[in-house]
């Protein structure tokens, strides 16, 4: 008799969570949401990347929301740090685009590598790459997230990228530029193209 | 020896109870390996899933936005939905007069239908898991290199409007799963996966083959024909995208702890 109402227990408990899962989901979404609006003076524009609620860590291994970049200027590739091929050209495309800012508009600028391969790519791995590569300035970033948001972030910055061995990933080489409140401005695809309209949008942006 | 006919008894019913809850109208997939008609030439794994049997309706995403504002068609954000989105809906809560409850809901960007997965406890197949299912005719698991079946895909592919018909109304598959061919194409949840043209110069994985027209036109051209056009399909899209033949199913993992 006490075995059925253990199983009985366990079999209600069970249901239960199932349920509340999904509904807590949506709770948690509208929570978000609803925090998102009381906190910001100006409202999100609707194409801003601050729409996407992730969370995301950083090399130096914080939690930030994408929203907490709000006010900087972003220039963003998707890379992964195993890559031997083409990362190394993006990330020598990026530091070519930052060399040719101002040092004043450094401070109104990010310069972000989101990666793609978010389960070789901790944030250890990550603050090493940074090291490794002389990248340790603020303006400097390193963010990875769960499988699900990466997918979710590609999608809104049109990569695509497929895991095609255990540590080798295909995938576009897009650099893309985001206004202060998170609208795109300019991609520029390519690796080693002429980067002149890519750092005149930068310029721009910082400067509006 | 009671204690453990009750046992058994209520697990039998945790099991029963549990399918009815959780299937719906949706049915077991077991997995297996294969080798997708485009993007590897290794075989791929694919996990026991379930999958729903129709694609999503019209009735169920009104049904939806009722209880979601934010994804009714004044509200969604420009992010989330291109200016398509629920185009043919007369407003926010009315279809236009043309559409009929039962057929697929189509016109739904990528982000709506991720996030209508996300509310029914499930997700969006993987591209792998789609074409795994799709290539099951009746009665057999794979029948990709069976004429019939190549046929039945590529007459459809030539003919228009088929979103408008209801769900059901072509063949239930070998695992009970309706629609995936002949009323549709699909949302999968790594549609960005699939590298296809010439600005990615690291797509290492792109058969040039089928670029090349083959000169004899056998099963297996067909085959790959009906698969690039999905493939390219797929390449082409942007999360926002909201498309008039483009609907989706939702699938649901299979937690080991169940059995």
């Amino acid at each position: 008799m006490i075995m059925k109402k253990v199983v009985l227990i366990m079999l209600s408990v069970f249901l239960f969570s199932a349920c509340n899962n999904a509904e807590k989901k949506e709770a948690d979404v509208k929570e978000e949401v609803a925090v998102n609006t009381k906190e910001i003076k100006e409202e999100i524009p609707e194409l801003s990347i601050y729409n996407l609620p992730s969370t995301w860590t950083t090399q130096d291994n914080e939690n930030i929301q994408l929203e907490d970049l709000r006010g900087n200027v972003l220039v963003m590739v998707m890379i992964y740090t195993s890559c031997k091929a083409a990362c190394p050209r993006l990330i020598a495309d990026m530091r070519n685009i930052e060399k040719q800012m101002p040092e004043e508009y450094l401070d109104k600028t990010k310069f972000i590598m989101v990666s793609i391969d978010p389960e070789t790519d901790t944030p250890q791995r990550l603050n090493s790459f940074a090291k490794e590569n002389v990248m340790e300035d603020d303006h400097w970033m390193f963010l990875r997230g769960t499988p699900e948001d990466t997918r979710e972030f590609a999608t809104v910055l049109a990569v695509s990228y497929k895991q095609i061995s255990p540590i080798d990933f295909s995938h576009s080489n897009i650099i893309s530029v985001f206004d202060e409140d998170g609208v795109l401005v300019h991609q520029q695809e390519g690796l080693g193209v002429d980067n002149t309209e890519t750092v005149e949008a930068i310029k721009t942006e910082v400067s509006n | 020896m009671k204690t453990l006919t009750r046992l058994a008894f209520c697990i039998a019913i945790m099991i029963t109870s549990q399918a009815h809850s959780q299937s719906g109208s949706m049915v077991e997939v077991k997995g297996g390996e294969f080798i997708p008609l485009y993007g590897t030439k290794t075989e791929v794994p694919v996990k026991d899933f379930r999958m729903d049997v129709y694609p999503v309706t019209n009735a169920e995403f009104l049904k939806f936005v009722e209880e979601n504002p934010r994804w009714r068609k004044s509200q969604v954000k420009k992010l989330f939905a291109d200016d398509n989105y629920l185009r043919n809906w007369k407003n926010d809560l009315s279809f236009g007069d043309d559409m009929m409850p039962n057929s697929p809901v189509t016109n739904v960007s990528w982000f709506a239908a991720k996030n209508y997965c996300e509310c029914q406890g499930k997700r969006l197949p993987t591209v792998d898991e789609w074409e795994y299912v799709a290539m099951a005719n009746e009665t057999s698991p794979d029948a990709r290199e069976e004429k019939s079946y190549n046929q039945f895909i590529l007459s459809w592919y030539e003919t228009p409007n088929t979103y408008k018909n209801t769900i059901g109304n072509t063949f239930r598959n070998y695992w009970g799963v309706s629609d995936l061919h002949g009323l549709v194409w699909e949302w999968t949840s790594d549609f960005n996966s699939v590298m296809i043209g010439g600005e990615s110069r690291q797509d290492s994985t792109g058969d040039n083959n089928l670029f090349c027209g083959g000169a004899a036109v056998g099963a297996t051209d067909l085959m790959n024909y009906a698969a690039f056009m999905r493939y390219a399909f797929r390449g082409s899209m942007k999360a926002k995208y909201s498309i008039k033949n483009l609907g989706f199913r939702c699938v649901q993992d299979i937690e080991k702890s169940e059995l």
